[in-house]
């Protein structure tokens, strides 16, 4: 129970993919610019990321470690075939928005940096459900980018939801605020650098915070440190 | 030595094969359902230039390729025939080479004697929040094509206001409308110039 609850806080938190071990910046970048797209993108990863957890585990006790870096290339590069294939065939309007960004999943480092750093060790259980976390921490920065450049640069929220969810989440579309023009530099792909930036720099003044009131706690002295110096 | 390397060599081709086998399971369970899909999905779109009633499920087959790269910036290009009412219409892609970010790809309904019935934009990579308003989902403004007939090449009307012509340019943004303008105009020119497309024999290759 214990390893889960260590999973839970490394993915969504501690090691998350997007903030602290920052892999997977393309896909990151290229599709946060509104909501739509990067639940779109996030749900894609976290599904790959789950999945080819779950098959490297089951086949890590039979897989040399020699050549473990090139089965998990074809391993992780034919489940999102499989993947991809399987949603141009069945869920037709979610492909033809999130298309050209499948084949980009391949490309994230995460999912092999998972492969090697967690499934090659662990039972298949707790490896996708690693895949899951964090795939579920990835998307919750991702979304977190979209929804904050989408409100920027475009005054709205889940504009397009219509194209992954369906007709019926035309409702869900939110109009913030009308503007002649729009801070456009939050689309552009420079907006999406500094938004990471901020997000990476909100999460370190927390991470710092926490300490500081840690030690704290601890020693009295630290306290009347902290204290002097804010003063 | 030899023996571990061959093992090892062994191993990764036996992974290779059962990746290759997964995949290629996959594509033949899933291939007939995603040619049914794109056929229905080109259909759609095509619909959507024509007027809301027409039907004509052979649209996909009377599909006729030109090599006119001055008149489509493509070559070769693809245009569909059909009938609405009592002339022939052309259903023809055609790309706007001189976009602001490169080339508009853009599916325009027109008539044998030069009348604009719809135009779409397919592609572009115009500017977000400005140029891509060319998009039906962004800005009407794409709708204001319909109706619209080319009489010649210097023709004044075809152009943005800013130009002295008939159509709306966006704030901040004026080479992307001229350019959308320039390519109906150049396809409805040529269309009007070639009542021969009404007789020549259909048939594409395969893509």
């Amino acid at each position: 129970m214990q390893q889960y609850q260590e999973i839970i806080r490394n993915g969504l938190w501690q090691n998350n993919p997007g903030l602290v071990q920052l892999l997977g910046l393309c896909p990151l970048l290229a599709t946060s610019s509104s909501l739509t797209n990067a639940l779109g993108l996030g749900f894609a990863t976290m599904l790959v990321l789950a999945a080819t957890n779950g098959v490297i585990s089951l086949f890590r006790q039979h897989i040399p470690n020699e050549i473990r870096i090139p089965v998990f290339v074809m391993i992780i590069a034919s489940v999102v075939t499989a993947i991809e294939l399987l949603m141009h065939a069945y869920t037709f309007a979610l492909y033809q928005s999130l298309g050209i960004f499948i084949p980009l999943i391949v490309t994230n480092c995460i999912v092999i940096g998972r492969a090697e750093a967690f499934a090659s060790k662990n039972a298949v259980l707790p490896s996708i459900f690693d895949g899951l976390m964090m795939g579920t921490g990835f998307c919750a920065v991702l979304a977190t980018l979209g929804a904050i450049r989408e409100i920027l640069g475009q005054g709205t929220l889940f504009d397009g939801a219509d194209l992954l969810l369906g007709p019926w989440a035309t409702v869900l579309k939110i109009e913030l605020y009308q503007a002649d023009s729009h801070f456009l530099l939050a689309i552009l792909p420079p907006g999406a650098f500094l938004v990471l930036g901020c997000l990476i720099a909100a999460k370190n003044a927390i991470e710092a915070r926490r300490k500081a009131r840690q030690q704290q706690n601890t020693s009295i002295q630290r306290a009347r440190v902290t204290q002097v110096s804010s003063s | 030595m030899l023996k571990f390397v061959s093992k090892n060599a062994l191993l990764l081709g036996l992974a290779a094969v059962g990746c290759v086998a997964v995949i290629a399971g996959v594509n033949q369970l899933t291939a007939p359902r995603i040619s049914a899909q794109s056929q229905a999905q080109k259909l759609k779109v095509l619909k959507e230039v024509l007027p809301a009633d027409h039907q004509d499920d052979a649209l996909l087959a009377h599909c006729l390729q030109l090599n006119a790269v001055e008149a489509f910036g493509v070559s070769p290009s693809r245009m569909y025939r059909t009938q609405v009412g009592q002339s022939a219409v052309y259903v023809t892609e055609t790309v706007a080479p001189d976009g602001y970010s490169g080339n508009i790809s853009l599916l325009a309904a027109i008539r044998a004697d030069g009348t604009v019935l719809g135009v779409r934009t397919l592609a572009h990579k115009e500017t977000p929040g400005l140029g891509d308003k060319i998009e039906i989902k962004r800005h009407p403004w794409i709708l204001s094509f319909a109706g619209k007939a080319v009489e010649s090449s210097d023709d004044k009307r075809w152009a943005v206001k800013k130009d002295g012509g008939e159509f709306d340019q966006f704030t901040g943004a004026t080479i992307t409308p001229r350019a959308v303008v320039g390519a109906v105009k150049r396809a409805a020119l040529y269309i009007k110039a070639h009542p021969e497309l009404a007789a020549m024999a259909t048939g594409c290759s395969e893509t």
